[in-house]
């Protein structure tokens, strides 16, 4: 898969440096001198200086061949002109866009830009979870229905840790709706049992996270809280 | 008419000017205070006084376009000092707020075109430099 990451920030420099790693191919566009320069001596090549505004510069980095155009920079305006230009220009698949100030995600709606995220760690997981096998893409939209997906590890001695879906206590407004075990994910049934080690995602309303994470906590961080 | 004038830079406080004195009803919203004064200068009469309005406020934000009258403004120019923002806030103008008529602002020509190929309204002034230095040329 190639890649372009826009922004050499925080965000964008980890998450280039992350994907490398899994084996992607890179191009990070920087358009600050300095920071490239920084930058450049660790991912070298991988790194380009311009303002990736510019539609030139996006050209340059071989948008036309990209299979996904991340927009990470600190400005939400320039990040919404990226993944437009990238999806509507240069017809990139799939497009992640970062939303600084959440009050501008209104715009990256209306301009048809989806999905959008806040964190780097967010940004991580769409992306593992883009492969189309898990079919996570909807599960995403869902954060626009003012609904939560999280992914909690079963601790050794959580609570729920051996018990069956239909004997774990969960609020209202909250669902397990998969389990990945050994690698693999499958949706559980009333009856599956859930081990220690399982991750689990679950969709909730906004606020149950503290009193779900309860049940897949360990106990003695558990009662911390 | 209503004129709302987003940037009150060099350009966009000369064209509110100009179209106070037309006779419309101006409104003017940027993020600098100071920028008022650009509106003053050189005048006999404050640009209050004359009846234009200002909002202080930032061009991203819905609700300092709506609070600088976009919701009944006939025609929206967007001219602050960054491409990107005048276009972004161009197509919440004509795209959410469905003003009658939007002109944005772009320095950079490439952005100019593309946009202007999907349909929104942009001047471009790099573009028009360019071609009167060339006209400049070939005619002395």
């Amino acid at each position: 898969m190639y890649i372009i990451v826009c922004g050499a920030g925080k965000v964008g420099w980890n998450l280039a440096r992350e994907l490398i790693d899994k084996g992607e191919e890179v191009t990070l566009i920087e358009g600050d001198r300095r920071r490239y320069l920084v930058v450049e001596q660790e991912l070298e090549h991988a790194v380009q200086y311009g303002d990736a505004t510019e539609l030139w510069v996006l050209e340059r980095a071989g948008i036309q061949r990209a299979d996904l155009v991340i927009a990470v920079t600190g400005d939400d305006e320039d990040n919404i002109l990226i993944s437009q230009v990238a999806k509507e220009k240069y017809l990139v698949e799939r497009i992640v866009a970062r939303v600084n100030n959440p009050r501008n995600v209104d715009h990256f709606k209306l301009l048809g830009i989806h999905p959008v995220v806040s964190a780097t760690d967010l940004i991580l997981r769409l992306i593992e979870h883009e492969v189309p096998q898990y079919g996570l893409v909807h599960l995403l939209d869902l954060a626009e229905e003012r609904l939560e997906i999280i992914e909690l590890i079963v601790a050794d001695d959580a609570v729920t840790a051996g018990k069956r879906i239909n004997e774990v206590p969960l609020p209202d407004g909250s669902l397990i709706i998969s389990i990945l075990r050994g690698g693999e994910g499958f949706v559980p049934k009333s009856d599956t049992v859930i081990e220690s080690g399982d991750e689990v995602l679950v969709v909730l309303d906004p606020g149950l996270e503290e009193e779900i994470t309860r049940q897949f906590a360990s106990q003695g961080a558990a009662t911390g809280g | 008419m209503f004129v709302l004038i987003v940037g009150a830079g060099r350009v966009g406080s000369a064209v509110a000017r100009w179209s106070l004195d037309q006779g419309n009803e101006v409104s003017v919203l940027d993020e600098d205070p100071l920028s008022q004064e650009r509106l003053n200068r050189d005048q006999t009469t404050s640009w209050d006084d004359a009846g234009g309005m200002f909002t202080v406020g930032t061009a991203l934000e819905v609700d300092a376009l709506e609070a600088a009258g976009i919701e009944r403004a006939d025609v929206c120019i967007v001219c602050t000092d960054g491409d990107n923002t005048n276009l972004v806030v161009g197509q919440v103008a004509q795209r959410r707020v469905e003003v009658g008529r939007v002109i944005v602002r772009v320095l950079d020509p490439f952005r100019a075109e593309w946009y202007r190929e999907q349909g929104l309204h942009t001047i471009c002034p790099t573009q028009v430099a360019i071609e009167m230095l060339e006209e400049a040329v070939v005619s002395s």
